[in-house]
């Protein structure tokens, strides 16, 4: 591994830029790895949840953004949970989430190809419509076959429709949907 | 009046933001002010100097340094001016650098802050008059609260020092938390072969009276002379009859008594004496087990004993004593493990504290020292240490680092493998902490020598599997999730205060920080001093400390109280409240308001009801005299006229002028 410089690479706007956006005083995490100790998806992770801390607290922006962790966290709050600086670590990650999306990172497009399937579909519906959402993502991504051996089974139970249902609220969520394409969000 | 102005640089320190010519010149022009100079070190040699030779040429009467706060320097100051021959209360201190020069920049601002000061010191000085200590005479007995070491030691080397010396312990047996341990760290000797003879010299010392199974009840009085009330509580056994045979206990039938002493790490009998080398070695019975207390029945210990100590009808008793100083060593207590659900905590019977652990280590614990797990009585083969439970954990408001747990963690490691030399020991921790002597050597003798295995991570979570308990945590320098299988998970639980302290601390009037620990007067310098005059610290009361640290900081307390009764008689502060009887109506708001118990109610000669104030007991706060509606009470040295002349200049010049 090279030599991090320190001197040259530290980004101090970075660093604030994360404390600001998700309200969380970085500076508290003293590296314990109870974040880590406790997270489901570490073993999918290419870099554990307190090293995300700790790139973000040397302002290593681009590793920091980069890393696939990001995208695969499930955001289930254990390491909030945890922390025994009661930091917000899975909004941590959620704010960087967006910094690399708003950057151009993207290391797992599939979970970016999944969301925007995912919102497609709500934006459509009013809710999510699993086929559609399916057929949508596996266009995207190509990965046709992926998880189909489960197909058979949702249909059996019924949690496959073949037709989109309807929802009362359907109008308000397109409403939502509206105030975000005209600027509320970026 | 005459007075003298003196306003200091300080070096920089003030001078670097504050013109202090500008401010000696500004002075030069306040009412009865005859001298005004600047001066680099007002408290150095040649400082207070000139301020002598000031007083003798021109004349002063009254002096005012515009310097440091006067917790720095006012004594120095006051010794300056009396050695000029003047009243040491003649003399007034403006604080122009924790409060200007050290919190503002603009010197120009500064400048007119500082003036503005020194102008107020003034006109409070105008008003001053002098003031004369009283001398009142010391009882030269000592009472040492908590027989632990750091008790002990006090108590000790008070008596060695020919103090009469009271200790009081609430427990059956003097020894606190040592006499549980097993070994101490760094050496591995004997916990209680090292401590039993200090117990033993406690017991026997002729200086010393020990209370026993005792809490204190209540303190009044002051430094020199205070009355406590010691409340002896009832043990069921006559102790000048028992001869700590131990008969009764070996012929109780209540064999399910929770038993403290082993921290709950196995039963005793409702009779018991703790352990073997118990001081005082004296049965004493627990009501909520003992089935005579329960179903009126049995009474097996009466029949058996030979000298027919037991007593039923025993109650608690009080007792007064009056000293002249107070020690208080109360030790600490470990957190309620029940608080630690994610590690099993209260649960999971293979999951102990410390503490615990230690008594299952001891050839006088309930195991007789052979290592097994609580849940099944099996030898464990792999031992897991969970260090900072409870300790640097913001969440639980645990802010603090409990500072011996690092050291125990590892003697405990080291213990493990002698006593079961195939099992395995895996210590989890965040960060070592080892700066005593030879104590960072230990660590590293744990991990080379011993082969415990340090992983550098907390603990998130301790869960049954397979019939044994599998830690799951992390192992930061790898970067990844680590599970260890455990037969046995011994948390290292933080020091707590002890069970109690906050009471306790009403009690004698001391402070007490957020954790419970009683507060130092000073935290470099006075150490081992409170805020309450003539009451000492000593041991973990205080903070969390280990074993040297608390018999050295036993011995300060000591050093203290001997430095304390050194003198026959003591000064007291003439800054103390006032009654003026002809204003005083008796209403004894004050008296209520009081937190020192230093007012009291007299009756006139008129016949009707005054307050009055106990002088030496008087603490100066102040709370009298605002509660003291007809302006009746008033502190010396802090009276009305002064504290107004103060306000009222600053309120007049508001008006008149304001910053640029």
């Amino acid at each position: 591994m090279p030599v991090m410089e320190l001197s040259a690479s530290q980004d101090r706007a970075f660093f604030e830029a994360v404390c600001a956006k998700s309200g969380q005083d970085l500076l508290r995490c003293y590296q314990c790895g109870n974040c880590t100790a406790g997270c489901p998806m570490q073993p999918y992770y290419d870099l554990a949840a307190h090293q995300v801390m700790r790139l973000v607290q040397t302002g290593q922006r681009k590793a920091a953004l980069t890393c696939s962790s990001l995208w695969l966290c499930a955001g289930c709050g254990q390491c909030s949970a945890r922390c025994p600086n009661q930091l917000d670590v899975a909004l941590i990650l959620e704010t960087l989430r967006h910094m690399a999306r708003r950057a151009g990172y993207n290391p797992q497009p599939r979970v970016a190809q999944f969301s925007r399937a995912f919102l497609k579909s709500v934006h459509s519906h009013g809710r999510v419509f699993e086929l559609g959402l399916l057929l949508r993502y596996k266009l995207a991504s190509g990965r046709l076959l992926d998880d189909a051996d489960l197909a058979p089974r949702l249909l059996k139970v019924g949690k496959l429709h073949l037709t989109p249902t309807s929802t009362p609220g359907q109008a308000e969520v397109a409403a939502i949907f509206r105030r975000y394409e005209q600027g509320a969000g970026s | 009046m005459r007075i003298g102005v003196f306003v200091c640089h300080c070096g920089t320190n003030i001078a670097g933001t504050v013109d202090c010519a500008a401010v000696a010149a500004a002075a030069q022009q306040f009412p009865e002010v005859v001298l005004a100079v600047d001066t680099p070190y007002a408290c150095s040699e040649p400082g207070q100097r000139a301020i002598i030779e000031a007083i003798e040429q021109k004349g002063l009467n009254g002096v005012v340094v515009a310097s440091c706060t006067p917790r720095m320097h006012e004594a120095t100051f006051r010794r300056t001016v009396e050695r000029a021959g003047l009243n040491r209360y003649m003399f007034e201190m403006a604080n122009i650098r924790e409060h200007v020069s050290w919190v503002g920049r603009d010197k120009k601002l500064n400048t007119f802050k500082a003036t503005d000061l020194v102008r107020i010191a003034v006109e409070k000085l105008r008003y001053n008059r002098p003031l004369t200590a009283k001398s009142f005479a010391v009882n030269k007995r000592v009472l040492v609260i908590g027989a632990g070491v750091a008790g002990i030691q006090a108590a000790l080397d008070c008596a060695d020092g020919g103090l009469e010396t009271i200790v009081v312990e609430r427990t059956s047996t003097v020894g606190g938390k040592m006499a549980k341990l097993d070994k101490t760290f760094p050496t591995v000797d004997c916990s209680v072969c090292v401590l039993g003879p200090k117990m033993v010299d406690l017991a026997q010392h002729r200086k010393i009276k020990l209370y026993a199974m005792s809490e204190i009840a209540d303190l009044s009085g002051y430094v020199g002379n205070f009355e406590v009330s010691i409340r002896r509580k009832a043990t069921y056994v006559d102790w000048n009859k028992c001869t700590g045979c131990g008969l009764c206990a070996d012929k109780c039938p209540s064999r399910k008594a929770p038993d403290h002493f082993n921290e709950l790490v196995g039963r005793t009998t409702a009779i018991s004496i703790p352990f073997p080398q118990a001081i005082p070695k004296k049965a004493s019975i627990d009501a909520s087990s003992c089935l005579h207390f329960l179903k009126d029945r049995c009474g097996v210990c009466a029949k058996v004993c030979p000298v027919e100590a037991i007593d039923f009808e025993q109650q608690d008793e009080v007792v007064k004593e009056s000293v002249g100083a107070v020690v208080v060593a109360t030790g600490f207590d470990l957190l309620d493990i029940r608080r630690f659900g994610q590690y099993g905590g209260g649960r999971f019977p293979d999951v102990v504290t410390s503490l615990q652990y230690e008594r299952m280590l001891s050839a006088s614990g309930p195991t007789g020292g052979h290592l097994k797990c609580p849940s099944d009585g099996r030898e464990p083969k792999s031992v897991v240490f969970i260090s900072c439970v409870g300790s640097r954990d913001r969440s639980m408001d645990r802010a603090i680092c409990s500072g011996f747990c690092c050291m125990y963690t590892a003697k405990q490691a080291i213990l493990t493998k002698s006593h079961v030399p195939d099992c395995e020991t895996h210590v989890f921790y965040m960060d070592i902490r080892a700066p005593g002597k030879g104590y960072d050597e230990f660590i590293r003798r744990a991990q080379e020598e011993y082969r415990t295995n340090y992983v550098r991570g907390r603990v998130s979570s301790v869960y049954p599997k397979n019939g044994r308990l599998a830690v799951r945590g992390a192992d930061t320098l790898l970067g990844t999730q680590t599970e260890v299988m455990a037969d046995l998970v011994v948390l290292a639980v933080g020091a707590g205060a002890a069970e109690g302290s906050r009471d306790l601390a009403e009690k004698l009037r001391i402070s007490y920080d957020a954790y419970g620990f009683f507060m130092e007067s000073h935290p470099k310098l006075k150490p081992v001093e409170t805020n309450t005059a003539g009451v000492f610290l000593a041991g973990a009361c205080q903070g969390p400390k280990d074993i040297p640290a608390s018999v050295a900081m036993g011995s300060a307390a000591a050093g203290k109280v001997m430095a304390l009764f050194s003198k026959e008689r003591l000064e007291s502060d003439p800054q103390v409240a006032q009654v003026n009887a002809v204003r005083c109506v008796g209403c004894l708001k004050c008296l209520r308001t009081c937190p020192f118990g230093a007012i009291q109610e007299v009756q006139a000669r008129d016949g009707s009801t005054k307050a009055q104030v106990i002088e030496s007991v008087c603490q100066g706060c102040g709370v009298c005299t605002v509660t003291c509606t007809d302006r009746a009470i008033e502190l010396q040295h802090f009276t009305d006229n002064q504290l107004l002349a103060e306000v009222n200049y600053l309120c007049r010049s508001w008006m008149e002028k304001s910053p640029a």
